[in-house]
């Protein structure tokens, strides 16, 4: 055995442990106020703005951000209230068993390419120089460096540590819901572990087509795949939708929240919790969230990869014919593949947080008859399915296989089409002017109209 | 009326109406599609809103209260304002001099019903062309937290001297004493279009304008 030099991989790992933890800690947080502000948007509301920092004359508000920081000091200050009659040493177990399987599932999550650190930059006696790298292959052997893979821990058995810890979380819940000595809590504990049991069997026979057809269980080997051929949702469209409609289930968010559900449990297995025990798993709800966009993005959404953006730079092809071919140093390739997966993880929690809001509660039995009827059987279907193509696809014909080359690089192409037609729809709605309507009916409105409109003051409060 | 239940029905809201009854077809039972249905009609209000309110063109909350948008009234800062006809808090009309034009005959106080106005009359001095005439009021005490805001004081009043249109409505505050409204403070307090006097033109007696009987024509 070679000895390791600590150096080398101390400090890129403490590192990769603050930028994954942090986000992860810190879009927890934002998603709190995400959950707010953009539920309030979706209702023609305004939503929470009021929280304000006073330094002297100046009024911090950011957009009512710091109720989020309201609401971390609120959970520190508040009575740490315990039950009686409630196993103290469980009742104070469960937040933590319920936190820290979500904050170990980020471990293996590659954020991005591997980086050859002794390739970002050279000095040489012309200056300062940003060498690229090859697209394939492994650089590190043979320019006598070594590699950071940007993943907290890069083990070889990716998903299946993740299909472990994602179990987890539930016996948080479960504890807490028995050693509350409440009957509310008692049946959410009730609901979250039956309810976990049948959407973990969807979860792993939807991500079993995966990596059946990624041929490896390395989360960064099926991001490699997915950028050599098509994103994960061209592969695999029905375990993208089993796996969404499961991550959510896992995550206890509506329309799956029936553990928690508000109108019939209080507030289901948490319901005697109070101060920060409580805040650690409303907290654990959100980083879940998080953890469960990670997984989405990694494993369909392409993870660090941007179509035609490769190791070595901007490659736009399709099939054989190459129409553009851009060399980019390492350095940058490494800068944008990380931005990409976090932007992509974002746009996905904003997406589920528009799911959250449009859709409402499955009552018990359908949740049932969702996970064990119809997810289930599909997910089987799909496994059967992924398994006969493959089978076909086994020794393909140059033809077939050129097809398929050039039906990956269309997809490629639309995903790249969509997200630009996205951004520039975006812009040109926001630059647009909004249309409006007056209605100037009873003399409440014409009192206004005659002061040119209503009038606002300072804010109060 | 074949059938009557008990306990009675009350009446349906005249914008009732019935929903018909949707037949499940193969979207609806399907999910996904109506999903997608609902998940595009919350992106549609979440972007609209969005923009306008990072832009701050938020609809107007009382104008264009029926459009599309976030029109709500973020209340302390932006208030609606009253309808025209609105009782709010009451105001004592000026004469062109600024003193009230309350003469003190006591209609108000006796109209009121819930007895929260208190006048206490006066005469003008010896030689003032007004003594004996009309008196004033020396104090005009109103109780606002008695005060019903029927209005009969208004109604009641023979001079326009006092006004519920100051368009403000009862403010809440610490102690009871601060409800006590006094002469001088009804006196500030101005109306709707921020005038302290009337649209009434009050004639004086001894104008040419005055119609009644001054004392000059008094010859006994």
């Amino acid at each position: 055995m070679t000895p390791i030099d600590s150096t080398q991989w101390i400090l890129p790992t403490v590192i990769k442990i603050a930028i994954m933890i942090g986000f992860l800690i810190n879009v927890a947080a934002l998603l709190t106020w995400l959950d707010r502000r953009q539920s309030a948007m979706m209702q023609d509301r305004i939503g929470p703005n009021r929280a304000v920092l006073k330094i002297g004359k100046f009024e911090l508000r950011v957009a009512g951000l710091l109720h989020t920081a309201a609401d971390g000091l609120k959970f520190f200050f508040k009575e740490d209230f315990v039950p009686p009659n409630a196993d103290k040493l469980l009742f104070g177990l469960a937040p933590i068993l319920a936190m820290m399987p979500v904050l170990a599932l980020v471990a293996v999550i590659p954020m991005g390419d591997t980086v050859f650190p002794h390739l970002l930059w050279r000095h040489t006696d012309h200056g300062w120089v940003f060498p690229a790298i090859s697209r394939l292959g492994v650089e590190a052997g043979r320019f006598g460096g070594h590699a950071i893979e940007l993943a907290v821990a890069p083990l070889s058995s990716g998903i299946l540590f993740i299909f472990a810890l994602a179990g987890q979380g539930i016996v948080g819940a479960a504890i807490a819901g028995w050693s509350s000595d409440n009957k509310f809590s008692l049946m959410g504990a009730l609901r979250a572990a039956s309810q976990m049991v049948s959407y973990e069997v969807t979860i792993g026979l939807s991500l079993a087509g995966a990596f059946m057809l990624y041929g490896t269980v390395r989360l960064d080997d099926m991001v490699r795949w997915q950028g050599e051929n098509c994103w994960g949702i061209f592969a695999q469209p029905a375990a993208f939708f089993l796996f969404f409609a499961s991550a959510v289930a896992e995550s206890k968010r509506i329309p799956f929240d029936l553990p928690e559900a508000e109108s019939e449990l209080v507030s289901g297995y948490f319901t005697e919790y109070s101060g920060m025990k409580f805040g650690m798993f409303y907290f654990a709800e959100y980083m879940e969230v998080v953890t469960s966009s990670m997984l989405l993005v990694t494993i369909f959404l392409g993870g660090w990869q941007l179509p035609f953006f490769h190791r070595d730079g901007i490659t736009i092809a399709v099939g054989d014919w190459v129409v553009v071919h851009q060399v980019i140093p390492h350095i940058w390739m490494s800068i944008v593949g990380v931005v990409v997966f976090f932007g992509k993880v974002l746009a996905v929690c904003v997406f589920q947080a528009f799911v959250r809001w449009s859709l409402p509660r499955f009552r018990y039995d359908q949740l049932m008859k969702l996970g064990w009827r119809v997810l289930l059987p599909l997910s089987l279907g799909n496994l059967f399915v992924t398994g006969c193509v493959i089978l076909a696809l086994d020794k393909p014909s140059v033809d077939l296989a050129a097809g398929l080359k050039v039906a990956a690089d269309l997809s490629q192409l639309a995903v790249a089409l969509v997200i630009t037609i996205f951004v520039l729809r975006g812009i040109v709605g926001f630059s647009s002017p909004a249309r409006r309507s007056r209605w100037i009916v009873g003399t409440s409105a014409e009192f206004a109209d005659a002061r040119g409109g209503t009038e606002t003051g300072p804010m109060q409060a | 009326m074949a059938t009557s239940t008990f306990p009675k029905k009350p009446p349906s809201p005249t914008n009732a109406y019935v929903v018909a009854h949707v037949d499940p077809t193969a979207s609806t039972q399907a999910y996904l599609p109506e999903i997608f249905k609902g998940l595009g009609v919350a992106m549609k209000h979440f972007f609209k809103n969005t923009k306008e309110m990072v832009r701050g063109e938020r609809p107007d909350p009382v104008l264009e209260s029926i459009a599309q948008g976030v029109t709500t009234i973020s209340y302390p800062e932006q208030k609606r304002p009253y309808p025209e006809r609105f009782r709010g808090l009451h105001r004592l009309t000026q004469r062109d001099d600024g003193s009230p034009r309350c003469v003190a005959c006591l209609c108000c106080s006796t109209a009121c019903p819930a007895q929260c106005i208190f006048i206490e009359a006066g005469e003008y001095p010896e030689g003032d062309p007004r003594r004996g005439y009309e008196r004033h009021p020396v104090k005009f005490v109103i109780d606002e937290l008695r005060c019903i805001f029927c209005g009969y004081c208004v109604e009641a009043c023979p001079c326009d001297a006092i006004r519920m249109d100051t368009g403000l409505h009862a403010v809440p505050y610490d102690s009871r004493e601060q409800f006590i409204y006094r002469k001088d403070l009804l006196l500030a307090a101005a109306g709707r279009d921020g005038s302290h006097e009337t649209a009434n033109p009050r004639h004086e007696p001894g104008d040419a304008s005055h119609p009644g009987v001054t004392r000059q024509h008094i010859t006994h």
